[in-house]
């Protein structure tokens, strides 16, 4: 009878998220116009769904201190209060509302994996670029170095330096950031490579045009799509990587409500049968899938319009 | 054949000098600690003689390269030194977890790879029907799901109504059959997302390979696409799907912490997260180093088995 | 022709997806062959010939689809057909060879099991008579050593070799009809002689029909019994092998055949100081190097050919000149002055004077930028041009070149045709305001009217602005269109140099001699004629 249910619910939770994506993408199609709507109209249901499901999160994330209904870390009754009005969603253990910490958890959590993706990001694809375009010895020797730092796998390394640096929000963002760059960079440096020997870039090298031209008008327009879908990807790896360290109490430390965090204090319900500390690691889940999406359709769309 | 094996050897050496590099690192990380292991050992209040006699006597007053050399020679003998949590040889702890945790991966990897190859090599015939799309959302959708929500998910559904159990505990009288049973939720949750990256990787593998002008050819010769998928496909797809196999089950072993933490599954990654939060630095490195060791050497395997397959390098000129 | 009918196709209309759309490929194109009888079917690109011959397999590419016709092969409806019953045909019945051999041939297996597997797999006859049979092939297509050959593997044999490897495997089941799809286009000149012959022998052997796909209409005159043009998915005219090339009726395939008589008078002796004189340049790419000793002069309103097959190290010769390759002895004169021999070293002036056109407009151009960036950074890094008079001069420019400025100045490349991209090149060179300009195989990616009009633009620019041309080729109807003078190259040597006129009449050293005659010509008898010549001068050697 349980599997029955849960099977029920699932029909009905993707039948609702088909149905949300195909209204979200005729409202797109509605209000756009232009190259911006034809893409839309193109746009698979799923990769609607996964943009209305990132546009929700951000709204959430902004209004956060407005939607929630109390104080982020206000004790404001008993521990495992269950699913009763004014606690929609119970209480956690130490008694603070549940709803009121899934809200903040947005605002923390995809806060802390932008900012770690985007400096990730900027490090590794300037450097990346920058290796390819200039080549020899400065190539060799970061990518020696990046080759080195990735023969460690990703959650080994930054738990290592986690142990050494301590675990505050500005060295995770760090830690998990330097490693991340590295993965950027390679693949910042192999795009560039495939631009590099173009002979329009021969062209522009013979026509005397330096380094940072090179990159800038010459060789990063050309790498954008790549580097674009890229950073969704890259954002799904961090958000992960940040929520399995939180989870496993060495990411982002109490009282900040985090969503790996709160899988791991509010655990002990599920063995009650209590479903409570899936909703956090459900938000996770939900947002991961729908950049993925998102990131898919981009893919397809660029492999497609090489062909 | 010479020179095929000279080019395993150079890869090996190079496998050899990451593992130094890699040993370097981790030993290298310590010394960014502020303050010493010392004063970490002991604490804020200890004195100035106490805090001196304990240099002395962990040797932490020798130049950095030596005690390096030190530090390597023991670990390669299997001694990674005292722990400073409970101040048990770390080669006890891990020796007793080191098996478990190997268990569980190489349980995983028995369902994941042919599951995941089998996936991947229909989804990638099949292209564009209606299994291929299912599979891929499927995929999509476990790979974006973090290792602990599927191992509650798996939790609330096959062990609230008792079917096989949450937590693992082994003693010395666990037989074979009782770790496949106590260690199949652990197992099933490391398969599910390991078989979603791998059959993605595979069906991306093999439908680059089905653009190829021989593949066209082979059509052109009227041969069913059975036959076109195993006998001009996937020999050719040999190299990228090794490497995708050697890919994931290196991620396996970094999954394993999460998982092993969710299922209290006495293995390695359990040791290294509790290390971690008790800031036990010496146990850290040594798991580090190994889990660092089988990701290297499952690469080198890729690389030599990839090296073996492709023609071009066996038969050359 | 008393031959019966042995395929026919009836108003075939062949689409290709673009986006959501479906674009025709072929519209309506009828094509009826006889037992034993070759059809040319030619083209420029985009005309639809690879498509139309492979339907005539009942088979369309990924993304195509057959939207309307009949196709009968032998009595057999292919479209009604079940793809099981097609499947039977295609190998054993109808066979194919591809463009490029080297890409064609699983890397994975050597070259008798994929020879066996067609006759094995269609139940043709047993793996050992496979085999043996496959021996007797490659000894028929004048394969080096044919008991060996099958048992290595594709990487390990030549392009030419392939090539007739892959028409001997086309031969496994001795089909009735054969679809060869443009078959040396990829092949050096003199390799392709070869191939050439091998398969016509063959062909008339087995008494194999076939259509014989290819763009150069010297080729299909050798080859085909009967000459289809198509134009854009459309038929333009068929007729008799002979009588088209004697009396071709539609305007479109006049043009074809004149394109070929493009040729640039004489001209006086130059004098005075070169622009550009290459002394003595040895270089290469770590130890091996690719250029020997090569020296050649440009001189102002002179054009020079560097002709040679692939690996003559012509191309290498632009990368020393414009300082990409620095060389490991010898120097690049400019106007009587040494340029130093790394770009990186050279003035900025020095870098505007010799510009470089690419034969790939497709990569030579940045496809994010739009034609007023490409072609205004020049005028705008050199000459210090802004704002209005920018604007003004890549009007300019672009009129030059024959395209609209207001139509053009804000498109990218992505938006203009193969022969527009090329113009973009030159306008780009030209925006530099440069002395000397490398043109490196510029048209060898084009169709044959498109080039045409490519060479045509470059002499009158080359006289407006008195500039000094070396032009890379390995086509000698481009030489003859263009050249001056002419530097044939090969294995990285300098062979024979002079003047364009002294270089086609003989006497010849003898590569050169096997470079001209190689060059196949409209009459439909030169191969047989070369082929006679050539036996009878290796008898002549041997008696």
């Amino acid at each position: 009878m349980q599997a029955t249910s849960i099977l029920l619910g699932i029909v009905i939770a993707v039948t609702a998220a088909l149905v949300s994506g195909w209204l979200f993408r005729a409202l797109l199609v509605a209000v756009t116009s232009g190259e911006l709507r034809r893409s839309f109209r193109g746009a698979p249901v799923t990769a609607s769904f996964g943009m209305l499901v990132i546009l929700l999160y951000f709204v959430v994330a902004v209004l956060a201190p407005i939607l929630a209904p109390f104080p982020e870390r206000q004790v404001v009754g008993a521990q495992y209060l269950p699913w009763e009005a004014p606690y929609y969603l119970g209480t956690d253990n130490l008694g603070r509302d549940m709803l009121t910490r899934l809200i903040y958890g947005a605002r923390n959590t995809v806060g802390i994996a932008f900012a770690t993706t985007g400096l990730a990001f900027v490090v590794g694809s300037v450097l990346g670029l920058w290796a390819a375009t200039v080549g020899g010895w400065i190539d060799q020797v970061l990518s020696r170095l990046v080759d080195a730092l990735m023969a460690i796998p990703a959650l080994i390394f930054s738990l290592l330096l986690l142990t050494i640096f301590g675990t505050s929000i500005t060295t995770l963002i760090l830690v998990i950031a330097t490693i991340d760059a590295t993965r950027v960079f390679r693949l910042a440096r192999s795009v560039a490579q495939g631009i590099v020997v173009m002979d329009f870039i021969e062209a522009a090298k013979l026509r005397g045009e330096g380094v940072w031209r090179l990159i800038s008008r010459e060789i990063l327009p050309n790498a954008l799509a790549p580097l674009v879908a890229e950073f969704g990807l890259r954002f799904c790896f961090v958000f992960l990587a940040i929520s399995a360290l939180s989870f496993l109490g060495l990411g982002i430390q109490p009282p900040t409500a985090d969503w790996g965090s709160m899988v791991r204090e509010n655990a002990t319900l599920i063995n009650f049968g209590d479903v409570t500390p899936l909703l956090p690691a459900g938000a996770i889940a939900l947002l991961t899938v729908a950049v993925n999406f998102v990131v898919d359709w981009q893919l397809h769309r660029a492999s497609g319009l090489k062909e | 054949m010479a020179h095929v094996w000279r080019m395993i050897g150079q890869r090996l050496l190079l496998g050899l000098l990451t593992l130094f590099v890699i040993s370097v690192v981790i030993f290298g990380a310590t010394e960014l600690l502020p303050g010493d292991l010392a004063r970490e050992l002991l604490g804020q209040s200890a004195t100035p003689e106490t805090l001196a006699a304990l240099r002395e006597q962990l040797g932490l007053n020798d130049p950095a390269p030596l005690r390096y050399w030190n530090w390597l020679t023991a670990a390669l003998q299997g001694d990674f030194g005292i722990s400073m949590g409970n101040k048990r040889p770390i080669a006890d702890l891990i020796a007793a977890r080191l098996g478990n945790t190997l268990f569980l991966a190489a349980y995983a990897a028995a369902m994941a790879v042919p599951l995941s190859l089998m996936l991947g090599v229909l989804a990638a015939l099949w292209r564009n029907s209606i299994f291929d799309r299912a599979v891929n959302a499927m995929a999509l959708t476990s790979i974006s799901f973090p290792e602990f929500f599927v191992a509650y998910i798996l939790i609330v559904w096959l062990a609230q109504s008792g079917v096989f159990p949450s937590m693992v505990r082994i003693s010395s009288r666990t037989t074979t059959p009782d770790m496949l049973y106590m260690a199949f939720l652990p197992a099933l949750t490391l398969t599910l997302v390991v078989t979603a990256h791998m059959m993605r990787m595979t069906r991306a593998a093999i439908i680059n390979l089905l653009a190829s002008p021989y593949i066209e050819m082979a059509r052109l010769k009227g041969l069913s696409p059975l036959r076109i998928v195993l006998r001009h496909a996937v020999p050719n797809a040999l190299a990228p799907i090794i490497n995708v196999v050697a890919l994931n089950l290196a991620y396996l072993i970094t999954g394993v912490v999460v998982v092993e933490v969710v299922f209290v599954y006495p293995g390695l990654g359990q040791l290294m997260v509790d290390a971690v939060s008790n800031r036990d630095i010496a146990v850290v490195q040594a798991v580090a180093l190994i889990f660092a060791s089988a990701y290297v050497l499952l690469n080198l395997l890729a690389d030599v088995l990839s090296t073996l397959s492709n023609p071009r390098l066996m038969h050359r000129r | 022709m008393a031959k019966p009918v042995l395929l026919s196709m009836k108003d075939i209309h062949i689409d290709g997806r673009s986006g959501d759309d479906w674009l025709p490929i072929i519209k309506g194109v009828d094509l009826t062959l006889h037992k034993g009888e070759v059809l040319g079917l030619i083209g420029e690109s985009g005309a639809g010939k690879s498509t139309l011959g492979l339907a005539a397999m009942g088979f369309v590419r990924d993304g195509c689809r057959i939207s309307g016709g009949s196709i009968n092969f032998d009595g057999i409806d292919l479209m009604a057909a079940p793809e099981s019953d097609r499947r039977a045909l295609r190998g054993k019945r109808i066979a194919y060879v591809a463009q490029s051999a080297a890409a064609s041939f699983n890397p994975a297996h050597r070259l008798i099991d994929q020879y066996a597997e067609t006759p094995v797999v269609h139940d043709v006859m047993s793996r050992d008579k496979a085999e043996a049979d496959a021996v007797e092939l490659y000894r028929r297509m004048q394969l080096p050593h044919p008991e060996e050959i099958g048992f290595r593997y594709p990487h390990q044999v030549s392009g030419g070799q392939l090539q007739r490897a892959m028409t001997a495997m086309a031969m496994a089941c001795r089909p009735d009809l054969i679809i060869f799809d443009e078959p040396t286009t990829a092949l050096d000149v003199t390799t392709q002689i070869e191939v050439l012959a091998a398969i016509r022998d063959i062909v008339a052997q087995f008494d194999t029909a076939a259509i014989y796909i290819t763009h150069d209409l010297a080729v299909v005159a050798q080859m085909a019994d009967r000459i289809k043009v198509l134009l854009r998915g459309d038929e333009v005219e068929e007729a008799d092998t002979r009588t088209m090339l004697s009396a071709p009726q539609h305007d479109y395939t006049k043009t074809l055949w004149a394109v070929r008589e493009l040729a640039r008078p004489a001209q006086p002796p130059a004098a005075g100081t070169p622009v550009v004189s290459v002394k003595d340049i040895t270089a290469g790419y770590g130890s091996t190097m690719v250029l020997h000793g090569v020296s050649f002069e440009v001189h102002k309103r002179r054009t020079v050919a560097v002709v040679g097959e692939s690996g003559s190290g012509k191309s290498t010769v632009a990368r020393v000149i414009t300082g990409l390759l620095p060389p490991v002895s010898g120097e690049i004169l400019f106007e009587g002055k040494a340029l130093p021999p790394d770009y990186r070293r050279r003035t900025r002036d020095q870098l505007r004077q010799a510009q470089m056109i690419y034969q790939m407009a497709d990569t030579a151009l940045n496809p994010k930028l739009r034609l007023r960036e490409l072609i205004g950074r020049p005028a705008q890094m050199y000459l210090g041009l802004r704002g209005k008079a920018l604007t003004e001069r890549i009007r300019d420019l672009l009129r030059l070149i024959e395209l609209e400025p207001d139509a053009f100045i804000d498109r990218l490349p992505s938006e203009l045709s193969g022969g527009q991209k090329q113009r973009i090149g030159i306008a780009r060179a030209l925006a530099a305001e440069p002395r000397f300009i490398i043109c490196d195989e510029v048209t060898s990616a084009l169709d044959q009217i498109v080039a045409e009009g490519i060479l045509r633009l470059l002499e009158k620019v080359q006289d407006e602005f008195d500039l000094a041309y070396m032009f890379i080729t390995h086509d000698l109807a481009t030489v003859k269109a263009i050249a001056d003078e002419v530097v044939v190259m090969q294995n990285g040597r300098v062979v024979e140099q002079g003047p364009k006129d002294e270089m086609f009449q003989p006497p010849h050293d003898p590569y050169t001699e096997l470079l001209l005659s190689s060059v196949p010509e409209m009459d439909p008898d030169w191969l047989t004629r070369l082929l006679k010549e050539r036996a009878a001068g290796r008898a002549g050697l041997n008696a």
